[in-house]
């Protein structure tokens, strides 16, 4: 154990911190609001300009070219969050785009999407999951069919974040209708301009449309628009999901939902008594406290091994299902303690926090079942992770 | 930054695993529970050998000089195999109690004692976390009087290091006026007693008692957790592995998501308090304006996640998780034990709440 950072990191530091103090009246106030704005791409070029953003990747395609290495990420996201200043764009495309054709795509695929969408001119959207394809991913029925030079699909896309915004979609379609579920996908990369594709807003429980629908109806596209060969669609979509994401359930930002929450409940009064009187309340409040800090350093332990190049084996696998419920639960708790003004919502008088607090906790039970279900990561950690056997195929009936 | 065990830490905690495998196996333990204390003797003359215990007595005195993160893995190894020990009193809390409190004299004296296998201390300070049944000592000269509840780490000891709210003291076991009452427990790795004490002679520490014992309160919370993580991990494995191999409906029950799951709530809930284990013990000698909150959350989290874990391994196993025969009631007993001792959960998470100014 060695919490403190040798010089070299410290140096670090220090320029991401003076980086910051130069520039920081660019930056917009949130990562992912007006993604067109001038001033959003304007902070997006100034971050890749310095490092701050795509900074492991190759410099011929708009990258900043840096050796990998997770405590130079760490310490630029613990810097850029003290200064609550918001990083690069962090769409599907950058995610996961990007990772995919620096793998799998051809050389024209990569000059051509790559620097455009680090540089936030190009907006992807990801087009997977199907109203009957949702665990069971493969199972999905979006045709496309050639004819001629070009693809005709017909389908339906579903749970389409930013597909409103987007120029580009990546999509998962079937081409080999007869083969098994897994060798009959491709991968395909079209513009959401093209003829045929109606975006639907999709209302959700918060009662907002954090997602769309999205309509195909004979929508032809180039078959040179495919990442890898016919039927290899599924590997290439789970080539990126090797990569590490630690998007969901970050622990730095249920840390700070617990500090919101402990001043709502030394602030908030009821008979002239704060909630942090209420020892119920505050036994809740130190229960989470631990959990929040236990997250905090696995989160740790987890830069550690990634700067070692080392798996992180079952403390890797556990963090998108116990960081979400974290923050879910997180959330349940500041709707509890504020008691009717917990209820309160929208544009209500007496709003508290903006009634931010309801919509986490609906939106987090979004994020339980959306990008592999809480029950789809229990599998996947006593499967992979305890090495359990897999579920036997059910017997036709 | 480097968060996470050095080399050294994992080889100490390996060959600790891997002494405690075959000398601290289910079938001593149960001769242990049933009555026979050779068991204790045997492990603790073993560890001795291997020179674990005196892992934090200080170089000076004949010890290791190591930090309370190497006696947490320590610990952690013997709530692995249940193992009846008296380590987190005798080489854990006495250690500190005397690094903290003993002037010099003192130090050499009983660190001394220590070292050489002449003194094994067992400690009682349940009075610091909350007085039951008139408990309570009062020191007059070198005489102490009154009663000491749940006096930890009997197996052996040849000495108890008690306290009087305000003084750390020292009396020998065979000394003159000392009642000893064994108290019984669902945990029958260990020993607890309770003491009554009518001028008894006694060594009084000289420096800060109510420091000391707080420090020691402190760490034997933070072993008390490191324990039930490694007794939850065994159920998980122990789970895992009953699971590949039991079956019913013509397949291994591990395949039946039910199950599946199961086991995978107990890894979601356990693996990060690995960590937080390993923060809190490291924070007791490197960060010491957090050594304090950290042992009670640690304390109290793997209070609940052990509980879960106990319960639900218990249930992985169906009826033979319910037996005598299998022998899993150890495991699920000595987490059971751990919660309550030196503080329940809500207790600790109130003392964490008081320290952060929240009541």
């Amino acid at each position: 154990m060695d919490l403190n950072f040798t010089a070299e990191y410290e140096d670090f530091r220090a320029d991401v911190r003076a980086f910051l103090d130069k520039h920081k009246a660019d930056a917009p106030v949130m990562a992912n609001v007006g993604l067109r704005s001038e001033k959003r791409l304007k902070w997006q070029r100034i971050l890749l300009e310095h490092g701050y953003a795509a900074r492991t990747l190759p410099k011929q395609y708009g990258g900043f070219g840096a050796e990998p290495d997770s405590l130079k990420q760490r310490i630029i996201a613990e810097e850029f969050a003290r200064a609550k200043v918001p990083g690069g764009i962090a769409g599907q495309g950058i995610n996961m785009l990007v990772p995919t054709l620096l793998e799998l795509g051809t050389e024209e695929q990569k000059e051509k999407y790559i620097a455009k969408t680090l540089s936030g001119e190009m907006i992807w959207c990801q087009g997977y999951s199907e109203p009957g394809a949702g665990s069971d991913l493969a199972s999905l029925r979006t045709a496309a069919v050639v004819d001629g030079d070009d693809f005709v699909i017909n389908g339906q896309k579903i749970w389409t974040s930013t597909a409103n915004q987007a120029d580009m979609i990546f999509c998962l379609v079937r081409t080999e209708p007869d083969a098994p579920k897994h060798q009959g996908i491709s991968y395909l990369l079209f513009s959401m301009d093209t003829p045929g594709i109606e975006v639907r807003p999709l209302m959700t429980m918060t009662g907002r449309a954090e997602f769309n629908e999205v309509f195909f109806t004979d929508v032809r596209v180039p078959t040179s628009q495919i990442v890898g060969q016919r039927g290899e669609g599924w590997m290439v979509a789970n080539a990126t999901l090797t990569h590490e994401r630690g998007m969901l359930g970050d622990p730095d930002a249920a840390l700070s939902r617990l500090n919101s929450i402990a001043e709502i409940m030394q602030n908030e009064h009821v008979d002239g008594k704060s909630l942090m009187d209420n020892p119920v309340y505050r036994d809740r409040l130190v229960a989470l406290e631990a959990e929040v800090y236990a997250m905090k350093f696995n989160g740790m332990r987890l830069t550690t091994a990634s700067s070692e190049k080392k798996s992180a084996g079952l403390a890797g696998m556990i963090v998108k299902l116990q960081g979400c419920e974290l923050n879910h639960r997180l959330a349940e708790l500041a709707i509890d303690v504020m008691g009717e003004y917990g209820i309160l919502f929208e544009d209500s008088p007496f709003l508290r926090d903006h009634g931010l607090w309801q919509t986490h906790y609906m939106f987090d039970l979004g994020l339980i079942i959306g990008g592999g279900s809480a029950q789809i990561q229990k599998n996947i950690i006593s499967e992979r992770g305890l090495g359990m056997p897999r579920e036997p195929k059910a017997a036709k009936a | 930054m480097y968060f996470g065990l050095s080399q050294d830490q994992t080889m100490l905690q390996d060959s600790v695993q891997r002494y405690l495998e075959s000398a601290s196996e289910l079938e001593h333990v149960r001769g242990f529970a049933e009555g026979d204390n050779s068991l204790a003797e045997n492990l603790h003359n073993g560890l001795m050998e291997l020179g674990v215990p005196l892992v934090l007595v200080p170089e000076e005195f004949g010890g290791l000089g190591l930090g309370v993160l190497e006696a947490a893995l320590i610990q952690q190894a013997m709530g692995r195999f249940v193992s009846p020990s008296g380590f987190t009193s005798a080489y854990a809390m006495a250690v500190i109690g005397l690094r903290e409190a003993g002037d010099d004299d003192q130090k050499n004296d009983w660190l001394g004692r220590i070292a050489g296998g002449s003194a094994i201390i067992g400690v009682g300070l349940t009075e610091a976390t909350g007085a039951r049944e008139g408990a309570g000592l009062t020191v007059s000269g070198d005489k102490v009087s009154g009663r000491a509840s749940f006096v930890m780490g009997a197996e052996l000891a040849t000495h108890f290091m008690l306290t009087s709210s305000k003084e750390l003291l020292i009396i020998a076991r065979d000394s003159a006026g000392v009642s000893e009452t064994a108290l019984t427990t669902i945990d029958k790795t260990r020993h607890v007693v309770m003491l009554d004490l009518q001028d008894t002679p006694c060594t009084v520490l000289a420096g800060d008692g109510v420091a000391a014992q707080a420090r020691m309160i402190d760490m034997g919370r933070v072993l008390l957790a490191a324990d039930s993580l490694g007794a939850a991990d065994m159920m998980i494995e122990k789970s895992v592995a009953y699971s590949k191999d039991r079956e019913q409906f013509n397949r291994p029950i591990g395949s039946f998501q039910a199950v599946k799951h199961m086991c995978a709530d107990m890894v979601a809930k356990l693996e990060p308090c690995r960590s937080l284990v390993w923060y809190a013990a490291y924070a007791q000698d490197h960060v010491s304006d957090e050594a304090a909150l950290m042992s009670r959350l640690a304390k109290s989290h793997l209070a609940e996640v052990g509980k879960y874990v106990a319960r639900t391994s218990t249930e992985v196993h169906g009826g033979m998780g319910f037996t005598d025969l299998l022998g899993l009631h150890y495991w699920f007993k000595r987490i059971g034990a751990n919660r309550q001792l030196l503080g329940g959960p809500e207790t600790v998470r109130e003392e964490a709440a008081k320290l952060q100014g929240w009541s």
